[in-house]
Order: C-alpha cells, then structure tokens, then sequence
C-alpha cells in the first residue's frame, strides 16, 4: 500500500461525493426555497414537476457522504455530528418534510397548501442547516483527545447564521436557473426575472463571508496572503462565472445560466478546499489524522468503486429520460 | 428532575430504530414473495398471479419509501449521539454499514426502477430477474446490519487498542458468534411478517368477495408457508437461545427471570421481577423445564442473573416480559397456521369468515413480536454497548446534554407521527383500492410518464376530492 495513499483517495470521493450533493440536491431545495414566492399554483406545479423523478436520486449523495465519513474519516463523523447537533436534527427533519411533501402534494388536493408549506419550510430548514455547517467548518471546533467537547450552540454564530443564509441564496439561484433551462412561458420569465436579483444577493453575501473569514480563521490569511499566488485563480474564475450568468441571462440563453452558475459554485469549493487544506476538522486535525485504519479504507474502497459507476450511469440515464420542458398541466405524475 | 442524557438517547436510539425496522421487516419478506409471484406467472401464465403481484409491488413501493425515509435518520444517529462508540468502532462498523449502504443504492438503482415501472416495457423474463434481484438485495442489505449488531453482542477478530477498535480478522468479525443465528432468526421472522399480512390482506379481499380467484391462490400459499415457517421459526428461535445462553448468559437469566444460579430451574409463565430485592413476585411456572429447554436434562445448571453485580445487569423485568410477548404471538402464529390446516382439510378455509377476520386480526402481531424480540436482545445487553468491551456510557457522545437530547427525542418523535400518519393513511387506501376491477378504481393518468421513484409506483390519491388530471 504504498504507492498509494489510501487517506487522499478517500479525500478525493468524499469531496467529489460532496460537490455532487450540492450541485444536485441543491437546485431540488433552491425550487422550495422559491416556492412560496412563485406567481400562481401552475408554476408551483412545474417546479417540483421539473425535478420529481430526480430529487430523491440526489440525496442518495447525502446518505453515501454519511457512511462514507464514518468508514473512512471518523473522526469528522464523531466531531461534527454532535458539533452540529441540533442543527443536524433540523437538516434531517426538513429533507423528511419535503421528502413526503414530495410524495403527497400530487396525490392531494384538499391538504394540498399544508404539503407545499412543508415542501418550501422543509427545503429552506435543510438548505441554512447545510449553510451553517460550512460556516461552522470555517470557525473550527473545540476538540480534546478526538472528541468535542463544546456546547449545543456553539456552532450558532453570526458568521454560520451569514453562510446558511448565503447557501439559500446560493441554492435558491441554482433552482432559478434549472427552472430557466426546464420550464416556458410565464414560469420561464419568471424565473429569468428574479435570476438577477438573487445572483446579486449570492455575490454580495459571497464577498462579505470572503472578507470575513480571514479573520475569523488565521490560518486562511496565512493562505490567501501568503505565497501561494495561484490560488487566486480560484476567485477570479467564480466572477468570471457570475459574469457569464449575468450576460447569459440578459441574453435569454437556456442552458447557460445553470451551467455558469454550478461554474460560481464549482470555484467556490475549490476555494474553500485551498484555504483549509489539509485540515479536516478545524483547528488541529489533518486529513490523515482523521482517517480510519488502512485496511478498513481498502476494504471499503472496493465496494464504494463498484458502486459510484453504477449510481453516475444510473443518474445520467434518468437525467437523460427526463430531458427537455416541463409544461403547465403535463407531470410526471 | 435531572435529564440523563444516556437515558434519553437510549429510548431515542430505541424509538428511531423501531420505527426503521418495521419497514424492511416487512419488505425483505414481501419482496420474495413478489419474486415468486413473478416466477409462477412466467411458469404459468395465469393472470391471477400477475394482478397478485402487481398488487403487491405497489404496496412493496409505499413501505420501502418509507423505509428508505426514516433510514436516513439512522445513519446520522450514531455520531449525533454515540460519537465516542463510532469513533472507537469505525474501524469495522464504517466499512459494514457502509456496505449496507451501497448494496442499498446498487439494488434501487439497477434493479428496483425495472421491477416498479418496467411492467409491459421489458420482457418479462428481464422483470422476473429485476423481482429476483431486488429480494436478493433486501437479504444482502439485512447481512450487513446483521453483521454489525451481532458483533456488537459478540465482538470477534478485533482487539482494543488505545479506546479503539483494530480489525485482526475481516472474517471472524463480519462472521461473529452469533450472527448465523441472529440472521436466520430475523430472516424467518421477515417471511412470518409477510405471510401474515398477505394472508391477513387476502382474507381482507375475500370478506368483500373481491377477486376471489387471485386471493383464493394467495391465501392458501400463505397458509402453507406459515404451517412450516411458524414451528421452525420456534426451532431457530431456540438455537439462538442457546448460542446466547454460551455468550451472554445474564440475557438468558433475565429472560428466565432466573437470580440465583441453580438446577431444576422452572419455565416461569407469569412473575414480577423487582431489580431491588433481586427476586420476582408471584411466580406461576412449570418445574424444571426451563433446564430441559436450555441444557437438555432436569436439573441442568443455569447461571443466574445474580452472577453479575446489580449495576451490571440489565432491565430485568423488561427483558422478561418482552420475551413473553414474543413467545406468546409465537404459539399464536403457529396455532393461527394449524387451524388453518385443519379448516382446508374440511375444505372450507374461504368461507369461514370468523377465521378470515381471525386472519386480519393477525395482522399487526408480527410486528409486535419482532419488536418484542428485539427489545429483549438489546435490553438484554444492558449495560453493554460493545458486550465485554464498552458500555453504553462511554460510548455516549460526552458534549451531549440532557436537554439537547430531549429536545430532539420530542422532535423525532413528532416528525415521524406526521410522517406515519400520513404514510399508514395512504397505505390503506392503496390496500382499499387493491384488486379492484380497473373501472372501479380512484386511480387515472396510467400514460404519463412517470418518476422513478418507490412512491409514485402506487397510483392511489391521498384524499378524496383530488384532481383526476394530476393524481
């Protein structure tokens, strides 16, 4: 073993697992957070339908990024999960809410305002959950002898409230454009509409957390101030991102919108993944004092490469079936 | 009142995964049953056997969504609460959940959108394979969470190490002591739980005299399955005993409600064991048969429960009555399955409407009983979470406090009340709606395209006045 480390091939799935949790889950929760402000029932009934068949395939990530910290960065598993206690609690009660929101809407008419205020609460509970738990990461948690030893709220600052705001206005953005590439007629101009006004909120709430966090984290100046230049490749390239949205947009392209904007977020992670490398669990642990035994990351490892082919060919092919408009009055269901 | 947090996460551990389990429960079972159901028809062509397992296949879709549901919550339990046993037991618990996981994943993804919506869209032997895949999967997802628990009863191949646990061999630990039992024990008690609510559905239809023809066929298939299942349930079921009775033998006693070590030990049919005084109260029992049951001879030698100092020993009056009410539904399956042997004989099995309704009456009983059971062998543990090696204490996370752990038990609690009220709800009109004749049912909009998704497989509305054109 090696010629190859184990700890960083993990690191690789994990953080690939993880971006494509984001990417994908996050334009299904943008839709809800969006939800209660659509124009009329109509496009409500076009949103959810343009991501119906795919939304519980996406959150498959989550549940395999779960199992997968525990089999091979435990540490990470066993720090932030009882960090993040109540925050995880309510992460896990909204993605339920919505999730049978998801189910029971269609086949409801009388409670059918009751499943859209779970489906839009449960979406926006879920998205600032995941938000502050960004934030928290930035922050770093007291640890003694691997194990937390903070309070329940500790993880509750005003920079974790700003990034969980931050990702539903991320998210929210990601759910615009996806509508602007699926949907037509009114619900299209809507979406093109309000695309605009949320990228602006996302850079704004993007350049105060960028700016705070040096401060809040010495680590992360030492990086971005040091010399290590060609990490600001990274930012520029999400502005550039941002821009390309912005000009797709007024140019009423479909596709590009959603592309550019995965682009914004693709930038940012990496982004982020600089400033804390190879730090895991904030301040003191590497990735490779997280990880498990060796041969518990092999034996796994095994298993996890068979399967991530089958889940990304799966995935492309429901993608694939489902390609193309959603319209007024035509679902899925 | 001081709020324990130890005490607190234990009943949220109990009631999420109680919750959990009685959905695979039932669709490791249910799925081989639609596997054979498949089978029969692409042997037989009769129709009867695919209006069966279409049925069937949908009411599979609605439990195993739920299922997937309140799973999720499982994986994030044991670092919420547990933090400092999923750090200690990552080295082999990561990669055997984890495995779980992807059999999980590997089986909805390539074989369960075929069996959903592939009807009449490939050929038919693909479908049979895709029924017979997807009850393999279900079998191969309960080997890994079996594996896991019963080497939480009966650690093997690991050796402990600086408060964790290193793996010295992948075999001895996945293929621990008590796993082939544990997992033959659960395995027969999905198939009861099956039989018994297909036999209790089917007799449901046939007191409506509907399609009595299918319903007919699935009813006596049941019964005969259950005539075997039942009694060699309660065989597996006493090897299991003894093989606890070699690991964990104070499990045994307090299921015996037996204190003090001695022979000719009674099987107790009614008692009220007091942990105080360390005895029971009101003791009815048969002399010497629990020595006959658990060494083969009358006055045969059990350990007592007493053997282990008070704070080593487990809810005794909790273990006790659990197993009782296991056994209890035990005798019942197997007496319900008897007589229904006895009425086919006088060939008047579809008729009799008291044992029909007996029938439905039975339907919730294996649950309870496999509830039962495993209240038994996990209280029976106390106070061990990794047995001989770690305690439920310190295995709890040490930054969680009394009322951070409340406050999530209430809401976990009122978070799956909604989530089962409205999925029982629904249930039961898919199961009102079953085997109707296809003018007479609630259910439009067959030609649209469809999700992939376990839910929508079940075409029923979820209220009365829905909209025809979306439902």
């Amino acid at each position: 073993m090696e010629m190859f480390d184990l700890t960083l091939i993990w690191a690789g799935i994990i953080g690939f697992g993880i971006m494509m949790y984001v990417l994908m889950d996050g334009f299904d929760l943008g839709l809800g957070i969006l939800f209660p402000f659509a124009p009329d029932e109509d496009s409500r009934d076009v949103m959810m339908n343009s991501v119906a068949p795919v939304w519980d395939g996406n959150e498959t990530w989550l549940v395999l990024g779960g199992a997968g910290l525990l089999g091979a960065f435990p540490l990470v598993y066993s720090v932030f999960l009882p960090a993040l206690y109540i925050g995880v609690f309510l992460m896990l009660a909204g993605l339920i809410f919505r999730g049978v929101a998801f189910e029971f809407r269609f086949k409801s008419r009388r409670n059918r305002r009751w499943w859209n205020r779970a489906f839009s609460w449960g979406s926006g509970v879920a998205a600032f959950a995941q938000g502050a738990v960004v934030g928290a990461y930035i922050q770093g948690f007291r640890v003694e002898n691997f194990a937390y030893v903070g309070g329940a709220f500790d993880w509750l600052t005003p920079f974790s409230v700003l990034t969980g705001l931050g990702l539903m206005a991320g998210y929210a953005l990601l759910g615009a454009t996806w509508l602007i590439l699926k949907s037509e007629g009114h619900v299209q101009d809507w979406a093109y509409k309000i695309t605009p006004m949320l990228l602006a909120l996302v850079l704004v709430v993007f350049a105060i957390i960028s700016i705070w966090t040096p401060f809040v984290n010495p680590m992360v100046w030492e990086r971005w101030f040091g010399n290590l230049q060609l990490i600001w490749v990274f930012p520029a390239l999400a502005l550039f991102s941002a821009f390309m949205v912005y000009r797709s947009v007024k140019r009423r392209d479909e596709g590009i919108p959603f592309v550019a904007t995965i682009g914004i977020y693709v930038f940012t992670y990496l982004g982020l993944i600089v400033s804390k490398w190879p730090v895991i669990v904030p301040p003191n642990y590497t990735l490779w004092d997280a990880a498990s035994a060796p041969e518990s990351q092999l034996f796994l490892l095994i298993g996890v490469l068979f399967v991530i082919p089958i889940i990304l060919a799966y995935t492309a092919w429901t993608y694939w079936v489902f390609r193309g408009k959603v319209r007024v009055g035509e679902g899925y269901h | 009142m001081e709020l324990d947090p130890l005490v607190l996460s234990r009943i949220q551990f109990a009631f999420v995964v109680s919750f959990h389990a009685i959905f695979p429960v039932f669709t490791i079972g249910l799925a081989s049953y639609i596997a054979l159901l498949h089978g029969l028809y692409f042997k037989t062509n009769n129709p009867a056997w695919d209006r069966l397992s279409l049925f069937w296949t949908k009411v599979f879709a609605v439990v195993f969504g739920m299922g997937v549901v309140s799973g999720i919550v499982m994986s994030f339990q044991f670092g919420t609460n547990w933090s400092n046993f999923s750090q200690a037991a990552s080295n082999f618990l990561g990669p055997v959940l984890s495995y779980e996981v992807v059999t999980a994943f590997f089986l909805e993804a390539a074989f369960l959108g075929v069996l959903l919506f592939g009807r009449g869209k490939v050929p038919q032997g693909v479908h049979l394979f895709a029924a017979i895949m997807v009850a393999v999967g279900t079998f191969i997802s309960s080997f890994w969470i079996l594996s896991a628990n019963s080497w939480m009863h009966t650690p093997a191949g690991v050796e402990l190490i600086d408060n964790r646990f290193h793996v010295l061999s992948w075999t001895q630990a996945i293929f621990n002591p008590s796993f082939p039992y544990r997992f033959a024990h659960m395995a027969m008690a999905s198939f009861l739980t099956g039989g018994f609510v297909v036999a209790g559905v089917s007799a449901w239809f046939l007191l409506r005299g509907r399609d009595p023809e299918a319903n007919r066929r699935a009813l006596s298939m049941c019964l005969w399955l259950l005539l075997f299942l039942a009694p060699a349930q309660a065989v597996v079921g006493d090897f299991h005993g003894l093989n606890t009775l070699e690991h964990q033998p104070t499990k045994v006693a307090a299921m015996e409600g037996h204190w003090e070590t001695s022979g000719n030990v009674p099987l107790l049919l009614f008692a009220i064991p007091d942990q105080e005084a360390q005895t029971n109260h009101f003791e009815i029992g048969i002399p010497n048969l629990a020595s006959i049951i658990l060494t083969h001879s009358p006055d045969g030698v059990i350990p007592g429960i007493s053997e282990v100092a008070p704070e080593e020993q487990p809810p005794v009056i909790i273990v006790f009555w659990a197993f009782r009410v296991m056994v209890g539904i035990g005798l019942l399956m197997i007496a319900t399955a008897f007589v229904g042997l006895l009425m086919r004989r006088k060939g008047k099995v579809y008729e009799h409407n008291a044992y029909l309704k007996a029938l439905v009456y039975m339907i919730p009983m294996p649950f309870v009983a496999v509830l039962a059971g495993w209240i038994v062998t996990e209280s029976g543990r106390a106070p061990w979470l990794v047995y001989g090696m770690m305690t439920h204490a310190e295995g709890l996370t040490p930054s969680l406090t009394g009322p951070m752990a409340l406050f999530t038990l209430i809401g976990y609690v009122a978070v799956y009340s909604v989530v089962f009220y409205a999925g029982i709800y629904y249930l039961t009109r898919v199961v009102r709606n079953g085997m109707l004749p296809e003018e007479e049912r609630e259910t439009t909009g067959e030609n649209f395209k469809r999700p992939m998704r376990p839910l929508s497989a079940a075409h029923t509305p979820f209220d009365d006045d829905v909209d025809p054109v979306r439902s």
